[in-house]
């Protein structure tokens, strides 16, 4: 169970969740610190400890759209926090995928900030106002990275077990 | 069935004679692009190493480009530090296609890439940066990953698990009105498209104006097809494609050039005519807030910047000197330039666009991504407005949440910049 601490529209950008400003940052034990830096009473409360793991983002459609920045879902990862989206940007989602950054695409998702919310089985149930809502599956293309804890663990084990392609 | 240019590109790269939109393919990558954030790209690969007992080497250093331009030259320690801890790494790899922070051979990767003929038609090309769908424009299927992402690539030299991209067909007809560009048509598509219009495809461009359409006007298309979500935007090589690699970027190997099935099979078909299109603005604080001109007209701007991978070429500096020339920026509004690469400014110079931009007031500022997306130079005022030839307007973009961003071709913005408010170039006094 975890509650909904922030609810935002559609088509957030990563400019949003990490501004650029602070891309010189890079490793995944800085980054959350920025994380929604211009969201000034937000950032603070994650910068004070005063959302706990396992809290909820839940957003509309197009969640972490444009920039590539890794960051975008380092520093969510490092809050330990879950985005619940009707669904995701290309480049946002497997960066999320390969970070193990829990996401749920959740196409009818209907939450506030303040619900409670219990993900289980196929479900987003909303524990305040009752309703339960399907979560469609994260590409079946990426299922294996999931599988194996996020893409370094991944790659590791596929270059245990066979030649690079294409090398020189 | 017949296949899409990217289907049969993806086919290829795979090894097999075709492959179905949906298939889960893993493509031998032709080139790995990363910029400064190749920093974290070389965290992430020393990881994966981490514990096995085997020396961390990247599979190919010849498919990696290594270019900074993000923050050139750096502006704070911690930049500098994390610049000096990639061109190590690049000296200990061997990786060659490195380009330092020079006044000769440096640049903004997007425009890096095509210049130096590292990318050709049928390449599979990866980057650590969303505009790396610029590089579609010569015909490669070419998209932004992370990092992590990227230290895969660099430890197996393919990309893992994707999956075969549907793609949107977009037919262009009509010849260009004056001081009408490719930045209209793409700010145009993306209105029409909307942000998230074409996530998870490949827009796919052609038609007789496309045909007609030089190299740096296809680089424009592609590198913005990420705004309406795509995974990549593609032109399908042709006779400009092959004059562009010779002529251009110095490319004496064959080129293998293929185009898309007749019979191939698209998930949306768009036409769209250019004779009447008019000079198209995005407006704050969505790329896809697509309006004509003659709506936002009149809006005051405090700050003009013509450059980035969108639009900082040659001909884009040509349109904004020629409207400059023998005049000057307006009071209370500053211009700045950013070429696109120092090939871009070598080449400005000798024709005199610098001087003319110059002798106007424009500040010209060193090749690089700096004000875009507000890392380095350029930051907006509190409730300051500018108007920008580059890619993206979300909040904060120009280093300011508390101000606003307008995207336009680079004859509005210096046609705006005379006036000190948003002006269309067609009226031009």
């Amino acid at each position: 169970m975890g509650t909904v601490v922030l609810k935002l529209g559609n088509d957030v950008s990563t400019d949003t969740i990490y501004p650029g400003r602070f891309m010189a940052t890079v490793l995944p034990t800085e980054t959350p610190q920025f994380a929604f830096a211009d969201d000034t009473e937000f950032n603070t409360k994650l910068k004070n400890k005063a959302i706990p793991q396992g809290s909820l983002i839940v957003a509309e459609r197009n969640f972490g759209c444009g920039s590539s920045r890794e960051q975008a879902a380092s520093c969510l990862k490092g809050h330990e926090l879950v985005v619940v989206a009707k669904d995701f940007a290309r480049i946002f989602l497997q960066n999320a995928i390969n970070l193990g950054l829990q996401m749920v695409i959740c196409p009818t998702i209907e939450a506030e900030e303040g619900d409670e919310i219990e993900i289980e089985g196929g479900t987003v149930w909303n524990v305040t106002s009752g309703k339960r809502f399907p979560i469609e599956p994260l590409p079946k293309a990426r299922q294996a990275i999931i599988d194996a804890g996020g893409l370094i663990n991944y790659t590791r084990k596929l270059l245990l077990e066979r030649q690079p392609i294409g090398g020189r | 069935m017949g296949m899409t240019y990217v289907q049969k590109l993806l086919a290829r790269a795979c090894g097999k004679t075709s492959v179905a939109v949906g298939d889960i393919v893993e493509p031998e990558v032709s080139m790995a692009m990363s910029h400064e954030n190749g920093a974290l790209v070389i965290n992430q690969f020393e990881e994966i190493f981490r514990g096995i007992g085997r020396e961390a080497r990247v599979w190919n250093p010849d498919r990696i480009a290594i270019i900074f331009d993000h923050r050139v030259p750096a502006e704070t320690a911690k930049t500098g530090s994390n610049q000096k801890k990639v061109r190590e790494f690049v000296a200990a790899q061997g990786i060659g296609k490195f380009h330092d922070i020079r006044g000769d051979v440096g640049g903004i990767c997007h425009q890096i890439l095509p210049e130096n003929g590292y990318v050709r038609p049928g390449y599979v090309v990866v980057g650590t940066d969303s505009h790396t769908t610029t590089h579609g424009a010569l015909g490669a299927f070419a998209f932004g990953i992370g990092s992590t992402e990227m230290a895969s690539v660099w430890t197996l030299g393919t990309i893992l698990n994707i999956e075969v991209p549907g793609t949107i067909r977009v037919n262009v007809t009509g010849r260009f009105p004056e001081h009408v560009y490719p930045k209209d048509l793409i700010l145009h598509l993306i209105g029409k498209l909307t942000a998230e219009g074409a996530n998870f495809k490949v827009i796919e461009f052609g038609g007789e104006t496309i045909r007609r359409m030089s190299t740096s006007g296809r680089l424009v298309l592609c590198n913005m097809a990420v705004e309406a979500g795509a995974t990549g935007g593609v032109v399908p090589p042709d006779a400009e494609t092959l004059r562009y690699l010779r002529d251009e970027a110095g490319v004496t190997e064959a080129i293998d050039v293929f185009g898309p099935d007749e019979g191939a099979v698209y998930d949306q078909t768009l036409s769209i005519d250019v004779s009447r299109l008019e000079p198209q603005i995005a407006c704050p604080h969505r790329v896809d807030n697509v309006k004509p001109i003659k709506e936002v007209v009149g809006k005051k701007v405090h700050q003009v910047v013509i450059g980035s991978c969108t639009n900082g070429r040659l001909d884009d500096i040509e349109a904004a000197a020629k409207i400059l020339k023998g005049r000057k920026v307006a009071a209370g509004t500053r211009m700045l330039v950013f070429p696109a690469s120092w090939r871009v400014f070598a080449d400005a110079l000798k024709r005199g666009y610098i001087g003319d931009l110059v002798e106007a007031g424009v500040v010209l500022c060193n090749s690089g991504c700096g004000p875009c997306l507000g890392i380095h130079q350029g930051a907006l005022g509190d409730n300051e407005t500018a108007l920008a030839t580059t890619n993206r307007n979300f909040k904060g973009r120009m280093g300011n949440p508390n101000a606003e961003v307008y995207l336009s071709s680079a004859a509005v913005a210096a046609a705006s910049a005379i006036t000190g408010v948003i002006s269309d170039p067609r009226e031009g006094k």
